[in-house]
């Protein structure tokens, strides 16, 4: 078979098969990621990739990108630190919906409060799957994992929302049945300056699919096909997810703010005058 | 097609890679042109791959190799490919 | 290499130690620094934040110390030289991202400014009871690096060297300084940027798609890159092989931690610095560093004048620990005397590696002030007294 899958450039092939399971949304997100990047007017060296842990963890070791995949909960701080250091690199934050609002949730929304120019892309499988199933800050309330058997009672984070709140000017949700929504979502989320936020809703069917008997990938993309509904420009405090209930999708935020670099530029312009030289990075 | 016309050829031709296929059924269920099914064949691994059941009905839209989580397929236009 | 001159504040100076080591690291090249108050430290930072924007670095004050420590790394990986500066109650929090830059090998810089512990404790008072945590507070096997500065112009030279370490070995290297040290004041020599020796990142010649991040360089040490350079590479903290990408078998766990340590281990001899004064004939060495080390020179002193043959080795680098000349010297030194503002944690290795050839005797102390000379000096008259006298024989062994 001569035909190589036009994909294959931006992957590391000797690392295949992944590890991620059958039906798994994080190899769709995958693909979203690199149809994002292949016209995103940035050449691929200037994209990085920064992970934490987990089974979205993971997606940094697969790509062939400068890619760091970090500690538990701490992407985002290291992404500042290369962003900081290196301002012409495009740094995006791949990682879960636990290591991101749970341990890492400090770091977030403090990225969002400086409007760090940074990606975060948020798979939002409702689980910590690395790990076998347990809840996490955005497991619908009723929904059964590992960690509350009885079901789960804690009320979760509504992510766009908590984006919005906390400074993010680009703000985006999609599942991986929106593959081309998602997909443009991320390339102007790359292309903002300042904090952009996609969540992309992900099946996995191997933990919380089964534990609450939602069938397997299939099943379940059918079922975001069916319960999703495309409201962009949404009030990010309407958009909060009930188990089993409606997904309000859509591209719900898109403004301009001055990004932490813009802000010190003009803090730094002011005090020192003619004497500044503009910081483009360590040099 | 009425008779006496000339049959086009399908637009695009989707490229299967089986041994990278975890069996999900996403490239089956969401193409709009119903261009693939399950096979009865396994592959190493076991799951059963897909295959193209009407290529005369492929659009190179590649929306199987969008929704793939595997990088398992895809979909091109013919006058893409490079033979 | 010479010191980039933009840095360097040359001068004679009256700075206490925090300021001195930010114009260390100035010196050195450091510039990213990420940082969270605590308490004595907070001064590094504070001059950082000053003197950044007009020689091209960038500061940023993180939400905590566990960002700070990681936000570096990142910083690291981006091309730059990167500091944190903390006290106790922050490096423990620290200690995952300690791990991490060891497993990464990412090269930067670890400021404690020690304060009396546990927990929040005397937050601006002295002790130097972080010595282990330095040494064994992340999970795992690796080994680091540690400088102990006894005066604000050692603040200055020591946080040059910790830099020029960290490039050297590619690791985490840190700078325990405590708040006597910190927050006095003394005069600070900085000299000509063209007389400052530093160690320039060891970046790779190789082409992208020959280049692996873990392949071994020169002594061993991998050489690096950044990223934005076109090599597409991959790091992460879990076991890896050569390739940085993840390798989940015991053998290549052993190659992949083995070289954590050995990298350090093999190269002691290189990396030790102490000062000795007198042991040459010495029947008691006083072992000691960092401020303890001003104290014990006194104490020393008023043994000495009771004629006593006292000696003082001083540890520069805590760790690696000096095991083979503490050895050497226990061949005709009868006891050994290690004060330290703790409840005795160098003397546990002072003890390891003696072996029992020679009598060691701490003199602990809590922290939240410093020695007197005189209760040093008791100990010293003591162990010249109590300790048997050297058995050739026992020696030789």
């Amino acid at each position: 078979m001569s035909r190589v899958n036009p994909v294959n450039q931006y992957l590391r092939m000797d690392r295949m098969p992944h590890i991620w399971c059958s039906g798994c949304g994080l190899g769709t997100t995958v693909n979203c990621f690199i149809r994002a990047i292949e016209n995103c007017g940035y050449p691929r060296e200037q994209i990085a990739i920064v992970s934490g842990i987990g089974c979205t963890g993971r997606v940094a070791g697969y790509l062939k990108l400068d890619s760091f995949h970090t500690t538990h909960g701490r992407p985002i701080p290291f992404a500042t630190g290369l962003k900081l250091a290196n301002p012409e690199l495009k740094v995006v934050v791949i990682s879960g919906d636990g290591d991101l609002f749970a341990i890492g949730g400090n770091h977030f929304i403090h990225a969002a409060r400086r409007n760090m120019d940074l990606t975060v892309v948020c798979v939002n499988n409702f689980t910590y799957g690395m790990t076998g199933g347990q809840l996490t800050p955005t497991t619908p309330i009723d929904a059964i994992s590992s960690t509350s058997p009885y079901g789960n009672f804690e009320e979760p984070f509504n992510l766009p929302f908590l984006a919005e709140s906390a400074g993010a000017v680009y703000v985006a949700r999609w599942t991986t049945y929106h593959v081309k929504q998602a997909a443009r979502s991320i390339r102007e989320a790359i292309q903002k300056n300042g904090l952009s936020f996609v969540e992309i809703i992900s099946p996995c069917p191997t933990l919380y699919g089964r534990r609450n008997k939602l069938g397997d990938g299939l099943a379940m993309m059918k079922a975001f096909k069916e319960n999703s509904a495309i409201v962009n420009g949404a009030d990010t405090r309407e958009v909060g997810l009930d188990f089993k209930g409606k997904i309000v999708c859509g591209k719900f935020i898109d403004r301009e703010k001055p990004s932490f670099l813009d802000m010190y530029h003009t803090t730094m312009a002011e005090r020192f005058g003619p004497f500044y030289e503009p910081y483009e990075g360590v040099q | 097609m009425s008779d006496g016309k000339k049959a086009r050829g399908p637009r695009g031709v989707v490229t299967i890679n089986p041994e990278l296929c975890k069996g999900c059924g996403f490239c089956i269920e969401f193409c709009p042109s119903g261009v693939l099914a399950f096979s009865d064949t396994f592959n190493d691994k076991g799951y059963h791959t897909p295959k193209a059941v009407k290529p005369e009905a492929c659009t190179g839209c590649d929306l199987c190799g969008a929704y793939c989580p595997d990088f398992a397929i895809f979909g091109m236009l013919k006058e893409k490919v490079v033979a | 290499m010479k010191a980039d001159p933009k840095g360097v504040l040359t001068g004679a100076h009256f700075l206490d130690g925090d300021h001195a080591c930010c114009e260390g690291a100035l010196s050195a090249g450091c510039r990213f620094v990420a940082g969270y108050p605590i308490t004595p430290s907070t001064e590094v930072v504070e001059r950082i934040a000053a003197r950044f924007p007009s020689v091209g670095g960038m500061f940023i004050q993180m939400e905590d110390e566990i960002a700070s420590s990681i936000a570096i790394q990142g910083a690291v990986w981006g091309g730059a030289k990167a500091m944190t500066v903390t006290s106790g109650p922050g490096l423990s929090l620290m200690m995952e991202h300690v791990g991490l830059a060891a497993m990464l090998e990412t090269p930067c810089v670890f400021v404690d400014v020690q304060r009396s512990g546990p927990s929040t404790g005397l937050p601006t008072m002295p002790a130097q009871g972080d010595m282990m945590q330095a040494r064994w507070g992340s999970h795992g096997d690796y080994e680091i690096i540690a400088l102990c500065p006894n005066s604000p112009q050692e603040c200055y030279d020591l946080t040059i060297a910790a830099f020029n370490l960290a490039e050297e070995y590619r690791v985490p290297v840190m700078l325990m300084m405590d708040e006597c040290v910190g927050h006095m004041t003394e005069k600070v020599i900085i000299p000509r940027a063209e007389e400052i020796e530093v160690t320039p990142r060891r970046y790779t010649t190789q082409k992208p798609g020959k280049y692996l991040p873990y392949q071994a360089g020169r002594n061993e040490i991998p050489l690096m890159v950044k990223a934005g350079d076109g090599y597409l590479f991959h790091v992460t903290g879990l076991t890896h092989d050569e390739r940085g990408y993840p390798a989940m078998n015991a053998e290549a766990h052993d190659r992949c931690v083995r070289h954590l340590v050995e990298k350090i281990r093999n190269n002691a001899r290189r990396i030790i610095r102490i000062e000795e004064t007198d042991t040459a004939d010495a029947e008691v060495v006083v072992v000691s560093y960092g401020i303890t080390s001003r104290v014990a020179g006194k104490a020393i002193q008023m043994a000495r004048a009771d004629g006593l043959k006292v000696g003082h080795l001083r540890l520069i680098t805590a760790w690696p620990f000096p095991e083979k000349r503490l050895r050497t010297l226990a061949a005709h030194v009868k006891a050994f005397v290690l004060p330290e503002l703790n409840f005795g944690q160098m003397f546990l290795e002072l003890q390891r590696v003696i072996e029992g050839k020679a009598s060691c005797y701490p003199v602990p102390h809590a922290g939240g002030t410093v020695h007197e000379p005189e209760a040093i000096y008791q100990r010293i008259l003591y162990a010249a007294r109590h300790s048997r006298p050297k058995d050739k024989k026992e020696v030789a062994r």
